[in-house]
């Protein structure tokens, strides 16, 4: 092969190494060494972002009440043709475990694991487990059904092996308002128990507004910042900055001084004659919207005037020394050139109010709790992983989706214009 | 009574810049401040004749692009009034103007596409879109970048922006088109390029071009007229060869091509020339320029390729002495540094055919300063 190329022949060292081998030689010290740059980079992102998302996300599907406190039982089951009562064995290895949980934590978590399943199966094992242990040599095949008729029907052991699979999709189908009945089919939630869907789109439409009003509120002051001389738009640039060296803490306590019933608003409003009463403007959706648009609005203004900053005033006086009215001239020339600075700062507030949990919880009341809220009530009061983390990976989902959307409409092959249309 | 001439022809020369017959802008009095207490552009009076190329020609902050800007609309003067085709225009703001513009970085619209570029001024006008197609199409042509419609500005090089830039400003067929310094973002050789292709497109579409530049070789390659800028006043206006041949004034002179300039004091005039003394005390004959009379300071200016070499025939009265600090051979020609009175960084430059023998560095010489080629001017005052 080399023998056929003179010029690779002659491409060869004195030690006769030939140039390809040389260059890959070369090229993969120097890849090590870029290697070696990011390697703790990419540990940290590896710990500290893929492994607890990863993490998180296994929760939502893990199963592991029985699993690890009927392992006998579960095991005895697969035996079970799925059709009349489990024989004898299974019987009686139910007995001993149940027996076995008894008085630990052990047994609440079975009989929570079997009530979410089917409701009523947690009173039948705290009965049942009160009652065991069964006299010596008692047959628990026949023992049980006299504690409980249930444990005679074929449908409560389907529902424990059911409850015993390694993986649930349980809490991700409850995150969406969905279950499995009996049978094994995904269906709807009855009226009363359907929330989640409800918190989604609250959650998506809150964030909607919030990031439109970002918006609304930002591009003008963008553009001024990005117009005015030097001196004034450092003064916008302070001001806009400010509420960033202060606590979000700090920022929605001095909004529930303003907003109160006696606070400076209020008493503006009545002083003005707007009205007679006091407004309320806390705990509902008013005081949420103006929190949070005041916290994120710098998210959408950097970005904005960074992309504004970069537009040559010259493009404005080419479009209106082409003939193009000023207002025109913005609208066809200027706006469309914003469209990225647009685009990121819009993702941007629409993904942090995805998530938001503070402002809601403390200037919201039950109708304004986002979707961040349950996931915290989740983990925080009734140490529920498996609902948090399935909410999680809706609310992940939903900015995933999103994030696709944009890069879609905004990303770089739209707006950087590099490929011919 | 000398001084009195001088004034006269000053006063003459004012009239010139009386309002044209064929004038297509005519800027009077026009002074801008923009900030109150100077004055950036002071008393300018201009007109631009109908399909000339005129070029405003200065260094830099001497208030070209100001000047431009007035025109274009983006500025509007602190004092005086410009007249687009007889219509005063003041207060007419820049969309209504109908004059072409191209920006120093082309300012092509990065979201639109060629094609978008170029139909942007004419959809505005709402013209049929037949008629926006075909005339697109013809500008297209005429800077040879028909094929290119549907590039974005950033897949173009910088040559072929330039070019569309320049399309753009002529498809709507402005009665009047702008460029401030176009071309100062080419290399040489492209600019150049591009100085005479712009030329011709002025020759065959007959619009009055007004350009920005304080590149004088572009300037003396485009223009019919320049106007020469200095501290917001034109210094002079006139076709290249009269700038080059007969600057108005010392500024003129040095700044338009290679000049020397010897200091001195006049002595006397006669008719059309002066007799000036250097500082050696060795005299001169001059053309008068705009030199003052008799014992006022004036500077002597000459070509470098207006100097001779002393000859047999060469009269006395013109001849100068000088000493040689450097030879330096160009190929076609030869440039020789030398020492003359109080100037030494005095040029000459000859063919080389015209030299029997080449003196050498630190030979002491005789020059031939034929009084036809100095002009005797008025020192620059102190900025
Ligand atoms: N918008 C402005 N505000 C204040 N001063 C300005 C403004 N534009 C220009 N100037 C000043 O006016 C003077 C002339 O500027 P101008 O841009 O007309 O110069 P120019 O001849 O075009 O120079 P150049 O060759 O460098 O482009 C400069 O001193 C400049 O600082
Ligand atoms: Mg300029």
């Amino acid at each position: 092969m080399t023998a056929a190329n003179p010029t690779l022949d002659a491409l060869r060292d004195d030690g006769g190494v030939p140039l390809r081998t040389r260059l890959r030689r070369a090229e993969r010290s120097r890849k090590l060494r870029y290697a070696a740059l990011i390697l703790p980079l990419a540990l940290f992102v590896l710990v500290v972002f893929v492994w607890p998302i990863a993490s998180l996300l296994a929760r939502s599907v893990d199963n592991p009440e029985l699993r690890d406190n009927l392992p006998l039982t579960l095991a005895a089951l697969e035996r079970w043709p799925d059709e009349g009562l489990p024989d004898a064995a299974v019987f009686d290895t139910f007995a001993r475990e149940l027996e076995a949980a008894r008085g630990s934590p052990a047994i609440a978590a079975i009989a929570r694991r079997l009530n979410r399943e089917h409701t009523g199966l947690r009173s039948l094992v705290m009965k049942t487990a009160r009652k065991l242990p069964l006299a010596d040599g008692a047959d628990a095949r026949a023992e049980l059904p006299a504690i409980d008729a249930q444990w005679g029907e074929t449908e409560t052991w389907r529902t424990i092996r059911r409850a015993g699979s390694p993986l649930t999709a349980f809490y991700l189908l409850s995150a969406v308002d969905l279950t499995t009945d009996a049978s094994g089919d995904i269906v709807s939630l009855p009226d009363g128990e359907a929330i989640y869907l409800d918190v989604l789109v609250r959650t998506l439409v809150m964030s909607l507004v919030v990031t439109a009003l970002c918006l609304l509120l930002g591009f003008p002051l963008a553009y001024l910042m990005a117009t005015l001389p030097v001196r004034q738009s450092n003064l916008l640039m302070i001001l806009v900055l400010l509420p960033f060296w202060t606590s979000v803490l700090v920022r929605v306590a001095a909004w529930i001084v303003l907003l109160q019933n006696g606070g400076l608003v209020n008493q503006a409003l009545m002083a003005l004659g707007l009205t007679d009463a006091p407004v309320q403007l806390l705990f509902n959706s008013i005081g949420v919207y103006v929190a949070m648009t005041h916290i994120l609005l710098p998210f959408v203004v950097l970005p904005l005037y960074s992309v504004m900053k970069g537009i040559s005033p010259a493009y404005m006086r080419a479009a209106v020394s082409l003939g193009c009215p000023p207002w025109r001239s913005f609208w066809k020339v200027y706006f469309p050139q914003t469209l990225p600075g647009i685009g990121a700062g819009a993702l941007l507030v629409f993904i942090m109010s995805m998530g938001y949990y503070i402002t809601p919880a403390l200037l919201g009341g039950p109708q304004e709790q986002m979707i961040s809220y349950f996931i915290a009530f989740y983990t925080n009061q009734t140490i529920n992983w498996g609902m948090a983390a399935a909410l999680s990976a809706v609310l992940l989902a939903a900015t995933l989706v999103l994030y696709m959307f944009y890069s879609r409409y905004f990303g770089p092959t739209r707006t950087g214009q590099l490929q011919p249309r | 009574m000398h001084r009195d001439i001088f004034v006269d022809d000053r006063v003459a020369a004012r009239a010139a810049t009386a309002p044209e017959a064929d004038a297509l802008v005519s800027m009077r009095a026009i002074q801008k401040s923009y900030d109150g207490r100077s004055l950036i552009v002071a008393n300018l009076d201009l007109d631009i004749r109908r399909g000339e190329f005129l070029t405003l020609l200065g260094p830099s902050g001497s208030g070209k692009t100001t000047c431009l800007m007035m025109l274009a609309g983006f500025e509007t003067p602190t004092s005086g009034e410009i007249r687009l085709a007889g219509k005063i225009i003041n207060r007419l703001p820049p969309h209504k103007r109908d004059i072409g513009m191209v920006f120093q970085n082309y300012a092509l619209f990065p979201h639109m596409t060629v094609l978008e570029n170029m139909r942007f001024p004419l959809t505005v006008r709402k013209l049929p879109r037949a008629g926006i197609d075909a005339k697109v199409k013809r500008a297209l042509d005429m800077v040879q970048l028909a094929g290119f419609e549907h590039r974005y500005p950033q897949q173009l090089s910088g040559g072929q922006q330039q070019r569309v830039a320049l399309a753009r400003a002529l498809v709507f067929d402005p009665q009047l088109v702008l460029m401030d310094e176009p071309l100062g973002a080419l290399d040489k050789q492209l600019r150049e390029h591009m100085q005479l292709e712009i030329k011709h497109i002025h020759q065959s579409l007959g619009a009055t071009f007004v350009f920005v530049t304080h590149d004088q070789s572009e300037a003396l390659t485009m223009s019919d007229r320049i106007a020469v800028f200095d501290r917001g006043v034109i210094q002079q206006i006139d076709t290249p060869a009269n700038l080059y041949e007969n600057p108005a004034n010392a500024f003129v002179a040095s700044f338009i091509g290679e000049n020397n300039a010897l200091a001195g004091t006049v002595l006397g005039r006669d008719g059309e020339l002066s007799s000036v003394r250097l500082s050696t005390g060795a005299c001169v004959l001059a053309r008068t320029g705009d030199a003052g009379g008799a014992g006022q300071p004036a500077i002597v200016s000459i070509r470098p390729e207006r100097v001779r070499l002393a000859r047999d025939a060469t009269p006395l009265a013109w001849r100068v002495p000088a000493r040689v600090t450097e030879q330096i051979y160009l190929g076609d020609h030869i440039r020789l540094r030398m020492t003359v009175a109080d100037c030494d960084n005095f040029t000459m430059k000859t063919p080389i055919s015209k030299l029997d023998r080449c003196p050498c560095a630190g030979e002491q010489i005789e020059l031939e300063l034929a009084p036809e080629h100095l002009l005797a001017l008025a020192p620059n005052p102190a900025p």
